[in-house]
């Protein structure tokens, strides 16, 4: 039977377990002295018995249909005898077998590659066949012994709460699994990475070009993975946005806060968040589109040497994106200092100024800390603007007109295109990933921590 | 005065100094209002900048230049004599719109003259006739007056007309403007809505290009993201805020959830290509991977937005229902929820908006092929309107760089349209305690 | 609803204001039925403040002042002195308006948005609302003390250091450290600070932290006073060393204090005002306001049957 009608009788199924159940409750009641004699209402058998029914065959299905290639894979390459070391090789091997069953392979058919080819048939029908008659077992057995469970005595309803309770607490662990899956995706191809380059190399070398040519006599064929350009681009860029967007960020809050009337706040505030809401690729096509070319000609006409693609531009159009993201977290510690000291400091004849600077500031100063650092990650993973705007030269350089490369960027070129998972090439992105996750989970931890601790110093 | 302070210092001497440094204290304070008032200013101008240089771009691709032609189906110059599928399959349609040209102009001669005279018309408009002469049998050996899509050149060459452009000839020669003029003048070139753009999928030929595809699979993909981003942000937020006992793996799952809000979109890039693609092997470039991605990326954000719901739901509901014998899941099942409803579908609208507008995951998941062809379910290759727009951005051609920017007005369109519901859906259902 | 018409002289308060006024009246009054006779008798009478709000040697003077947040009015026409290097004492029910009424006499109330003052209030003989007042050396010469200590999170020294530094009253160092240390003794907490002036102001006692403030209030040489509920978070013993450090202090400042307590009033002020509903009800001599009241108003929150 086909997946989709498997699962369609299966919703089937669990419908009619949920009947059954229901009705049978009642039954029970009738003859035990009405509904209030049953230990939960009679729709709770009803969800008690669907679930019995459905929940396991369903967890199994879902297992099926993730492993059953992967399974019916090896068993076919395993039956091969002569197959290719490779592991590209082995993929198109079995590429060619799949192609072949499927009926649409023209070409030298070797009669090795036709029985495999008759195995992966064979296996896949008894596989439906097998998952099937699993499915529909495990579902109407468990159906039936939950039905017939049902007594008034039982407490349907404390039973379906504890699974759905375990529902909610798997969808709660959806963050850890993530957590999880993020690190060992990269960490595994990082360490892929790692055998043929050494980590030293990586961390520390000073030239960086991927690029590995098609034939081993070819120059430059090894590629070079020093990432410190990359490093000192993404902190290039980085720092320009920062320059722009924590006075501005700051500033803004500090005269939305102290400042502005209601009505100039009601007016301000939303009309900055707008920038906040634009997606990061309109802000790379206008840096490279527009501010990219504006800065270029304005250096050449200061008779300084721009490239179209600056550090500059790509940073000072983060640093515009970014600001709503300072000026909103400092809003929040800002309004969390307490007005009694605004008070003090008014009280004693400090000017607003004054009180912002000397009391206001200096209190909030590890929120705003926090928030500074959080943008800051911010910055290092944004990819859009510097991918559109920065370039790829990966130039080890400091003047903000020149290109620079980043590590987002390069992670984008690398794996953009085609993808080939036994060269360094390819494994190098996830080498970055690696490192760009490891420094933004540091920057948020400490971020996220001084934000806490200052958020109970005035609770 | 008496000397009140026992120190040096009488308080007239004390009352001088003050005054004396007034002056100076108030200069501060104008120049540090101003530095606010400066913020504020570059933020706006920013806003302002950025939109007035977008609209100004993008919204003459809303409008597309298109030629008015006689054309004849004429079964000796389409090399057919029925229509059916096969014939048609290779029927020469640019050959009818060849003639069509040579008729209007019928002194051009010279065979660079007849291919400059030829490239007038877009490629695309063989198909259009194509599609026509399939869906209308009856048409073949009959004559029609049909308008097409003009070259992107002429329409770029038309648009800079009218912005007074009059030195500005780009790709076009002197003899194909020429043309243009005449058939302006004669109204058989007109600039009229620019309906294929938003029914073409991407092309390499500019006017032909359209977003149609991009919407579709951006609305795929955002169907996946919400069906699953949606029921587990709410049940996460559900357990940790009403059942999670306080020990260290709640914490954990507390510490991950922010942290994850913070971690850059290219790294669930990242584990979409190693996890859902190269393990499961789900299918490359398609909308379910996508959504899938997205849906880890926006969880964070409706987990952290639907537990400010909660939150503002007061004990006193709780406490009620508890007192009548609730059992803690029907307490939050049918009173809790219902009254966080509207919040958390706030924070699904926000989070939608977000997943939306991302770019840098999806490019990851080969979602930046060239796709043509509109996607019809979430397993088919497409790509989003991000995506469109990052790789029409690419493109040099002036055509394309409208085109861009009217691609970007339309996703913030839909941006700004999904926020005001948000905003709006607040305000309506807000519940004040 | 009869209240309304009976006050002719003060300006007619808006419908919402006088309903609410009546409630809280009525509600103060379902304790006892004798109480709800009396305020409401009592209401007609508060037209004219009683006793003695004026004297000769005024170092702040008020006449028919008028406080209105948005379309509220706080403050209803009240006119009162206080006289050169006194103690007066405002007292009266929550909400009756002595804070506000404390708060224009600095123009604290400035930061408050919507918030409106009228009439005339002089220091020295200088209007305080004039048009061309700076709020900055008003605010030196009229120092504030709050209702919760609020040291500012930096350490001893600096908190006291603090004024001086702004307004620039210190040229060197060492006077600076002179001013501080000073202070410091006048508030009576030198003693016990003077060997962590660098540790945070933060880390002291609720009581110290008072004292803190009140030190950091008379490092800049102020005139005036004003002490807004300053022992309503404190406990007996540190409140009653507050109450010592006033009387002290009394010698060389004018000082006004809003408290709660009825026995502080009594304790350290030589003149007692009683505020009720945004009205000066009755001011006099402390004594005189404690053992012989002339308003029942007066009386009766005085032998706490309201408040």
């Amino acid at each position: 039977m086909q997946t989709p009608t498997l699962f369609a009788l299966l919703l089937l199924l669990i419908l009619v377990a949920y009947g059954t159940g229901f009705s049978r409750a009642i039954a029970a009641a009738r003859s035990s002295g009405g509904i209030r004699s049953l230990a939960s209402l009679p729709s709770y058998y009803g969800v008690h018995t669907a679930l019995w029914c459905g929940l396991p065959a369903l967890i199994i299905l879902g297992c099926w249909l993730v492993f059953d290639d992967a399974i019916i894979r090896a068993m076919v390459m395993g039956s091969i005898a002569d197959k290719p070391e490779s592991i590209a090789g082995q993929n198109l091997l079995y590429a060619q077998i799949q192609n072949l069953a499927a009926g649409n392979l023209v070409g030298n058919v070797t009669p090795q590659l036709q029985d495999a080819a008759a195995h992966l048939e064979s296996l896949r029908a008894s596989g439906r066949w097998m998952q099937t008659a699993l499915i529909l077992i495990l579902s109407i057995g468990l159906g039936a012994y939950a039905f017939l469970r049902i007594s008034p005595e039982m407490r349907a309803r404390e039973k379906v709460e504890k699974v759905l309770r375990i529902i909610l607490l798997a969808c709660a662990c959806a963050a850890i699994f993530t957590t999880v899956g993020i690190l060992l995706s990269v960490l595994f191809e990082s360490l892929r990475f790692f055998q043929s380059v050494p980590v030293t190399e990586f961390l520390f070398g000073l030239h960086w070009s991927p690029q590995m040519a098609l034939r081993a006599d070819q120059v430059g064929s090894s590629g070079a993975f020093g990432a410190v350009p990359l490093f000192t681009g993404t902190l290039l860029v980085s720092a320009i946005a920062m320059f722009v967007a924590v006075p501005v960020g700051l500033m803004s809050a500090i005269y939305l806060a102290e400042y502005a009337g209601k009505k100039v706040r009601s007016v301000a505030k939303p009309l900055l968040e707008i920038l906040a809401g634009v997606p990061t690729v309109v802000y790379g096509f206008f840096a490279a589109l527009t501010v990219a070319p504006f800065i270029r000609d304005l250096a050449q006409s200061m008779g300084l040497q721009a490239s179209s693609e600056s550090a500059l531009a790509a940073g000072l159009v983060m640093g515009v994106m970014i600001i709503p993201f300072v000026s909103s977290l400092s809003d929040d510690v800002i309004n969390a200092v307490p007005q009694s000291l605004r008070d003090g400091a008014l009280g004693l004849g400090s000017t607003k100024s004054e009180t912002v600077r000397k009391v206001v500031i200096p209190a909030a100063l590890p929120g705003i800390v926090g928030g500074v650092l959080l943008a800051v990650s911010r910055a290092i993973g944004e990819t859009m603007i510097v991918v559109m705007a920065a370039g790829l030269a990966a130039n080890l350089t400091a003047n903000p007109l020149e290109s620079v490369t980043t590590v987002t960027v390069q992670i984008v070129t690398l794996l953009v295109g085609d993808q080939e998972f036994d060269s360094p090439k390819t494994l190098a992105a996830f080498a970055l990933g690696l490192m760009l996750f490891i420094s933004t989970l540091i920057l948020n931890f400490i971020a996220l921590h001084v934000v806490k601790k200052y958020r109970e110093q005035y609770d | 005065m008496t000397d009140l302070t026992q120190s040096n210092l009488t308080q007239k001497e004390v009352r001088e100094r003050i005054e004396s440094r007034l002056a100076s204290r108030h200069r501060k304070e104008k120049i540090f209002r101003g530095f606010g008032i400066a913020s504020i200013a570059f933020g706006i101008l920013a806003v302002v900048v950025l939109f007035t240089d977008i609209i100004s771009k993008g919204s003459s691709a809303f409008v597309q230049t298109d030629i008015e032609l006689n054309v004849t189906y004429d079964p000796a110059v389409l090399g057919i004599d029925t229509v059916d599928d096969e014939s048609l399959a290779w029927a020469n349609f640019d050959a009818v719109i060849r003639n069509a040209l040579r008729e209007r102009f019928p002194d051009v001669s010279g065979r660079r003259d007849k291919r400059e005279l030829y490239s007038l018309v877009s490629n695309g408009a063989g198909f259009e006739l194509r599609e026509r002469l399939q869906q209308n049998p009856e048409l073949l050996g009959k004559t029609e007056t049909l308008w097409f899509n003009a070259d992107d050149d002429v329409d770029t060459y038309v648009k800079s007309l009218s912005k007074s452009e009059e030195g500005f000839l780009g790709r076009t020669s002197e003899q194909k403007a020429g043309w243009i003029k005449s058939l302006l003048a004669t109204g058989e070139l007109e600039k009229r809505f620019n309906t294929t753009f938003f029914t073409n999928g991407d092309s390499r030929e500019p006017e032909q290009a359209g977003i149609r595809a991009a919407l579709m699979g951006s609305l795929f993909t955002l169907l996946v993201t919400l069906a699953l981003s949606f029921p587990i942000g709410v049940a996460a937020a559900i357990y940790l805020e009403e059942f999670a006992p306080k020990n260290r793996w709640t914490d954990l799952i507390e510490v991950n959830i922010n942290n994850l809000a913070a971690v850059p979109s290219i790294v669930f890039g990242l584990l979409g290509l190693a996890i859902f693609i190269n393990f499961f092997e789900l299918p490359r470039s398609a909308p379910l991977v996508g959504g899938l991605v997205l849906t880890l990326m926006t969880l964070p954000t409706i987990i952290i937005s639907s537990r400010a719901a909660l939150k503002s739901v007061p004990p006193s509901i709780r406490e009620a229902a508890m007192g009548m014998g609730a059992s803690r899941m029907q307490v939050v099942l049918h009173h809790v929820l219902p009254l966080a409803m509207p919040g958390m579908l706030t924070g699904a609208i926000i989070g939608m908006a977000q997943a939306l507008g991302e770019t840098a995951p999806l490019l990851m998941i080969g979602m930046v092929a060239f796709i043509v062809d509109v996607p019809h379910g979430i397993t088919d290759p497409s790509t989003v309107l991000p995506v469109q727009i990052f790789l029409w951005a690419d493109s040099p051609e002036r055509a394309f760089v409208e085109r861009t920017s009217a691609a970007i007005m339309v996703l913030l369109a839909v941006l700004i349209t999904m926020n005001t519901c948000a905003v709006w859906l607040r305000k309506k259902l807000e519940r004040r305690w | 609803m009869t209240s309304m018409t009976l006050n002719a002289g003060a300006p007619v308060p808006a419908q919402d204001k006088t309903n609410s006024a009546t409630d809280l009246t009525d509600k103060s009054a379902t304790e006892s039925t004798s109480v709800k006779q009396q305020a409401v008798k009592t209401q007609e009478d508060i037209a004219e403040t009683v006793g003695s709000p004026f004297c000769d040697e005024a170092k702040l003077r008020m006449r028919n002042v008028n406080v209105f947040y948005g379309e509220a009015q706080a403050i209803h026409d009240v006119s009162l002195d206080i006289g050169r290097n006194q103690v007066v004492a405002m007292i009266g029910p929550s909400g009756c308006g002595k804070s506000t009424f404390l708060r224009c006499l600095n123009r604290m109330n400035d930061t408050i948005e919507g918030c409106r003052v009228e009439g005339d209030l002089t220091l020295d003989g200088e209007a305080i609302y004039g048009p061309k007042v700076d709020v900055v050396p008003l605010r030196a010469r009229v120092g504030m003390v709050f209702q919760k200590p609020n040291p500012f999170p930096k350490s001893i020294y600096d908190n006291v250091a603090y004024g001086p530094k702004i307004h620039g009253i210190a040229s060197r160092r060492a006077e600076l450290d002179e001013i501080v240390e000073n202070s410091l003794r006048r508030a009576g907490l030198w003693d016990e600070v003077k060997d962590r002036l660098d540790k945070p102001g933060t880390g002291l006692s609720g009581g110290q932290q008072q004292r803190l403030c009140i030190a950091r209030a008379i490092a800049v040489s102020p005139e005036v006073i004003l002490m807004d509920e300053p022992c309503s978070a404190l406990d007996p013993i540190a409140t009653a060393r507050i109450e010592e450090l006033i009387h002290e202090l009394r010698e060389n400042y004018t000082i006004a204090i809003v408290t709660h307590s009825m026995q502080q009033a009594a304790r350290v002020s030589q003149r007692t005002a009683y505020f009720h509903l945004g009205k000066l009800v009755e001011v006099n001599d402390t004594e005189t306001v404690f053992t012989n009241p002339e308003h029942d108003l007066t009386e009766a929150y005085i032998t706490g049957r309201f408040g």
